[in-house]
């Protein structure tokens, strides 16, 4: 900054110059983000979209009732009112999926050419995109998603999934060089509470267009978008049995991991249950991929192009209200430019919007569920008695449903247990580091690694910082970007695998 | 009067010297006749520590070496190999009782299956890595690059060929090795840790333990440092205790015992994936 | 005939007379193309609806410097255009007058006989070589002291293109600094002409080195040029005006020209100022639009608003 001054000696003529404006004294320059021109309530429409008062299980192409006849409500996390009631599976119910998925596998899906798959999935992909703006309506009700993300993020990549591997279905022996590509049966799927259907695209779509059927389970707070998917694939004709949904608690996709008809798991969620799951199919031939926790550094080196880097900052951290777990939560800034940062970011999130997740302009919608937001309030909390200084903007939060404002942590060390533990809200720890070696291993030093972000202008510097991180995606000078072409997954304790690309196709096939 | 033949005592091969196991002790490799053959370490799950740490000092270094460099390296290790492919058959052939014809095809395959392996070491990233069309303005690579430190456990036999098969595609990406020996036939494979030892191949990048498998599992499975277990035993016991590792510290475990270490199936590139951690790296296109 | 000898720099030795280098070094940030035309689509999506919207569109006519900028521009012209500027539509709207007039230097006489010497409405011209700026900076300023003296309150010059590509940034610099000089007591916008120096970084440094020189705003295009102003290339100028803020203390203006022919256009810049400056930029004294269509889809988006039926162009009397 100061730098600045001396360009005004930069030329004899300067000193001629009176600008003629009145200088700001330096403790009073603050942007004024206030409510001089606000935002009027832009609420999408919700009502015309009709939900059944309860939703049953997805079985063999038909809408069953759960064998317990338990149903759970299911509730809009921005204003705890209860949408619907949701089927409670048991592993009675696992079982007879397992079944109609096993006969689908073996009398109609992997005898079907892989064109005709293709058309099938091409087909839900255009119903998909057809029905956006109301599975868009649906996921941020019952997530609490904003509707910006869940219209311009969520569904697309959604629907683009479903093309992608649809064009596989019939190529897939390009995929492997010198080997034949063969289904592997029956696909277990459990997906989390982020992104609900995004999530179910990413495991359903790949797993048929490579010839499996499928028992998937969606988070108990989130099954309402995926039993509307099961309505498409009934739309869209798909052979019964081929996807079975499976809603329910921990135990119905335990039944689903233990269930010895099972040939794989795709597992998406947390690192502690990840491992719980790896240790249920010890001894067994099922295959496992895993998409677990992360606590994933950002880079922002002095030579960054600082307002794009904020930019990128804060998508890597309030994108799906950091409730993702690629999320750029360990923010590492170079020494030299870490006041200008802080001050930027602090500007920037106040003008976040955080309100009514169905409002058009909002930025960051509601906590998922309760027992989240209390684990984000617990982990700040610790941040805030280790030493660390909170941010927070001024705003006001709804008095109803499960809220926290963008925050961000200064003075933070690697040693904070909010520099280590994955927080899952959004909730940024800021860092600081002097040399492009101490950012690498700073970055490197955790037992996650799935994905990092760097922010610099020089190419060659990328190019090393890229190869010396250890995570499975690394956005450089962008974030939080993804794409049904490009691989996901991370190293280490992130889990293993990947989804997406050629490369998340190996997890789907064997190889004869 | 006879002359003395020296015995030798065969020690364990761990950061590139040749240490007795810390433990002390010892076990007697004996001819299928039951004639005793010779000594060697019996390693200690110290033993192991002290690998896995020198597999990991290695790392820094073999995963920086170039494509072109690991795979002249590894050809020196096969050029090493052939030069001294009549110790070998002589090492397989009184361990195993096998005839010197028999030892003898066993070893040209381990030679050429290695020189097979040498040649991927610039070529894997191009087949298996890609270019991926995103639609947003970005350019998005992927790249498989090694996963760090992994442990390979070797079957009873073919006590040589299955280890080259199993420890070759691990270590030529960059990955570094412990490699757990034939615990029926050690023999075969402590000469050949030797014969490594007078390649090029840098010291920790394979490192070998003779002894008892069961002993050493529990510890494989356990450590925070090990990023994969390339399981080529065929135990199943052993199997699950070293799977459920995975669950320690999601360690990628792969069960790679094979039906017949002679056929071309195990000399697949698919091998190198097993130790392998894609990257993708994206960049925006702009000015 | 001999060049004249080069002048001695007198007692005062100036130290880093090369800009190249010593602006480079001042630590300009660079932009990143992808992510800054991200930022600004996000802009374009907030959704303005009913008293927002009718706000907006109220500050968006306060903000218009009404312009006509063409070769066949005449008294007359200039008499339809200062109307429109004083009263841009039926009172019963209460709409406020535009910010300004824009004119070609021999129009501003025209002008100010118009207006008046206490109108509300200011008279801006463009000058120094509008629009290229391939002149000698002797007759630029004469032409700055001519419309100075014939009454416009503003000038809006255009940088010397040429100079800032061939990396001669202190000649820039200098012909800024000599223009503001020359303008005297009238606000002095700087017009980069984006559209020709391409590149995003190109922009940022060279909004930078006009706030350095004396700019009173700064402005993107002249309107002659495709593509004039844009989104994402009037953002990276307001991150300019941010830092410059942050560093020394002075608010310097915005002005997009150019392309903004819609309300909705508009709402999307009036978006980006609030939530990149705040609101101490949501004034006409510190943005404006420069712009000769866009008042009317402006004017009939309010009528939209206060009598709920669609206009039609009809209603709305050409400026």
């Amino acid at each position: 900054m100061k730098t600045k001054t001396k360009a005004v000696k930069l030329s004899a003529k300067r000193a001629m110059v009176t600008p003629g404006h009145p200088v700001v004294p330096l403790k009073d320059r603050r942007l004024n983000f206030g409510d001089k021109w606000d935002y009027a309530p832009a609420p999408e429409d919700f009502k015309s979209y009709v939900i059944a008062p309860r939703h049953d299980l997805f079985i063999n192409g038909k809408f069953t009732a759960p064998h317990s006849g338990k149903h759970f409500d299911t509730i809009n996390p921005a204003t705890e009112e209860k949408i619907t009631e949701i089927a409670l599976g048991d592993a009675e119910d696992v079982d007879i999926a397992v079944k109609a998925a096993r006969r689908a596998y073996e009398k109609v899906w992997s005898k079907m050419p892989g064109r005709e798959r293709g058309k099938y999935l091409y087909r839900i992909a255009r119903i998909i995109q057809e029905k956006a703006r109301e599975l868009a309506v649906l996921e941020t009700m019952d997530g609490g998603k904003p509707i910006k993300e869940t219209r311009d993020v969520d569904l697309p990549i959604v629907a683009a999934h479903f093309f992608y591997h649809a064009g596989w279905a019939d190529k897939l022996q390009y995929a492997f060089p010198g080997r034949t590509p063969r289904p592997l049966g029956v696909v277990g799927q459990i997906i989390p509470w982020n992104f609900p259907l995004l999530m179910a695209a990413w495991k359903i779509a790949p797993a048929l267009a490579c010839g499996n059927t499928v028992v998937i389970k969606p988070s108990k707070t989130t099954s309402l978008t995926l039993v509307r998917l099961a309505q498409i694939f009934q739309e869209a004709e798909l052979p019964e049995g081929v996807v079975n949904v499976i809603t329910g608690v921990g135990e119905t996709g335990t039944a689903i991991v233990k269930h010895p008809d099972v040939n794989k798991i795709a597992f998406t969620g947390s690192t502690e249950i990840g491992k719980q799951l790896a240790q249920m199919i010890v001894g067994t031939d099922k295959r496992i991929t895993l998409e677990l926790g992360g606590k994933a550094a950002n880079i922002v080196f002095e030579d960054a192009p600082i307002d794009q880097a904020i930019e990128g900052i804060i998508a890597g951290i309030y994108f799906n209200m950091g409730h993702v777990c690629c999320a750029g939560s360990r923010l590492l800034v170079q020494e030299s430019i870490y006041p200008k940062v802080v001050k930027k970011l602090r500007d920037r999130i106040q003008t976040l919007r955080i309100g009514n997740p169905l409002d058009k302009n909002t930025d960051i919608g509601a906590i998922n569920n309760k027992p989240q937001l209390e684990k984000i309030r617990e982990l700040v909390q610790s941040g805030a008695d280790e030493g660390a200084e909170i941010v927070q903007p001024v705003c006001q939060l709804p008095e109803r449903g499960y809220w926290y404002p963008p925050t961000f942590l200064t003075g933070v060390t690697a040693s904070h247990r909010v520099a280590q533990e994955e927080i899952f809200g959004p909730v940024l720890s800021v860092m600081t580091f002097r040399t492009p070696e101490e950012a690498v291993e700073r970055a490197n030093n955790t037992p996650y690694g799935l994905s990092a972000g760097v922010w610099t202008d020089k190419g060659s510097k990328i190019f090393k910082i890229v190869n010396q991180l250890r995570a499975g995606v690394v956005w450089a000078n962008t974030y939080n970007k993804f794409d049904p072409t490009s691989p996901f997954g991370g190293y280490k304790e992130s889990g293993f695998g990947r989804e997406g690309g050629v490369q998340g196709l190996a997890a789907y096939c064997r190889l004869d | 009067m006879n002359r003395l033949d020296v015995k030798k005592t065969y020690k364990l091969y761990i950061g590139g010297k040749f240490p007795r196991s810390e433990s002390g002790r010892y076990l007697a490799a004996k001819s299928p006749a039951g004639q005793h053959l010779d000594n060697f370490a019996h390693a200690s799950r110290k033993d192991f520590r002290d690998a896995v740490v020198a597999a990991r000092v290695a790392v820094e270094g073999w995963g920086k070496a170039s494509a072109y460099n690991r795979g002249q390296i590894l050809y020196r290790a096969a050029e090493m190999l052939q030069n001294r492919a009549g110790e070998l058959v002589n090492e397989i052939a009184r361990s195993t009782g096998v005839t010197s014809v028999k030892a003898k095809r066993e070893v040209t395959l381990a030679i050429d299956r290695l020189v097979h392996f040498a040649g991927w070491t610039d070529k894997y990233q191009q087949v298996f890595g890609s270019v991926n069309p995103v639609a947003s303005s970005h350019f998005d690579f992927t790249t498989p690059e090694p996963t760090g430190v992994a442990v390979v456990l070797a079957p009873d036999e073919p006590a040589l060929l299955a280890l080259v098969s199993l420890v070759a595609p691990v270590v030529l990406s960059g990955n570094t090795a412990i490699v757990v020996a034939s615990e029926k036939f050690p023999l075969p494979a402590a000469t050949f840790a030797e014969i490594l030892a007078t390649s090029d191949l840098p010291g920790g990048v394979v490192n070998l333990l003779t002894g008892k498998r069961a002993e050493l599992v529990p510890h494989i499975a356990s450590h925070m440092d090990v990023n994969a277990i390339v399981d080529g035993a065929g135990d199943r016991e052993l199997a699950a205790k070293l799977q459920a590792g995975v669950a320690i510290n999601l360690k990628r475990y792969f069960n790679r015992a094979a039906a017949d270490w002679f056929s071309a199936r195990a000399e697949e590139p698919y091998r190198i994936l097993d130790t392998v951690e894609f990257k993708t790296a994206w960049h925006p296109i702009g000015v | 005939m001999k060049a004249p000898a080069l002048k001695k720099v007198g007692a005062t030795p100036v130290p880093f007379r090369d800009s190249r280098l010593a602006i480079r070094n001042l630590g300009v940030p660079t932009v990143d193309a992808v992510m800054v035309e991200e930022r600004a689509a996000a802009f374009t999506k907030r959704s303005i609806k009913t008293s927002t919207k009718l706000a907006g569109l109220k500050m968006a006519v306060a903000m218009c410097d009404l312009t006509t900028l063409e070769g066949k521009d005449t008294p007359g012209k200039v008499a339809y255009l200062c109307r429109k500027a004083l009263a841009p539509a039926d009172p019963k709207y209460n709409l406020p007058s535009c910010a300004a007039v824009c004119v070609y230097p021999n129009m501003v006489k025209y002008a100010r006989k118009f207006l008046g010497d206490h109108s509300p409405v200011h008279i801006a011209s463009v000058a120094t070589g509008f629009p290229s700026g391939q002149y000698p900076l002797r007759t630029k300023l004469e032409e700055v002291r001519r419309v100075v003296g014939d009454g416009a309150d503003e000038v809006d010059m255009v940088i010397d293109r040429g100079a800032f590509l061939a990396g001669d940034h202190a000649k820039m610099f200098d012909e800024i600094a000599a223009t503001k000089q020359a303008s005297g007591p009238a606000h002095l916008k700087v017009i980069l002409e984006t559209g020709e120096l391409v590149t995003y970084d190109n922009v940022r440094l060279a909004s930078e080195i006009a706030m350095q020189a004396g700019a009173d705003f700064i402005k993107t295009s002249t309107g002659k040029v495709n593509p004039a102003a844009t989104i994402p290339v009037t953002l990276v100028m307001l991150e300019a005006i941010r830092d410059y803020f942050f560093a020394t203390g002075i608010r310097i203006g915005m002005k997009p020209a150019g392309g903004i022919r819609t309300a909705k256009q508009a709402l999307a810049y009036l978006v980006m100022v609030k939530e990149t400056l705040g609101d101490d930029w949501l004034t006409p004294d510190r943005f404006r639009f420069g712009a000769s269509t866009l008042v009317n889809d402006v004017l009939m988006q309010i009528a939209k608003q206060v009598d709920g039926n669609y206009q039609g162009p009809d209603y709305f009397s050409l400026p």
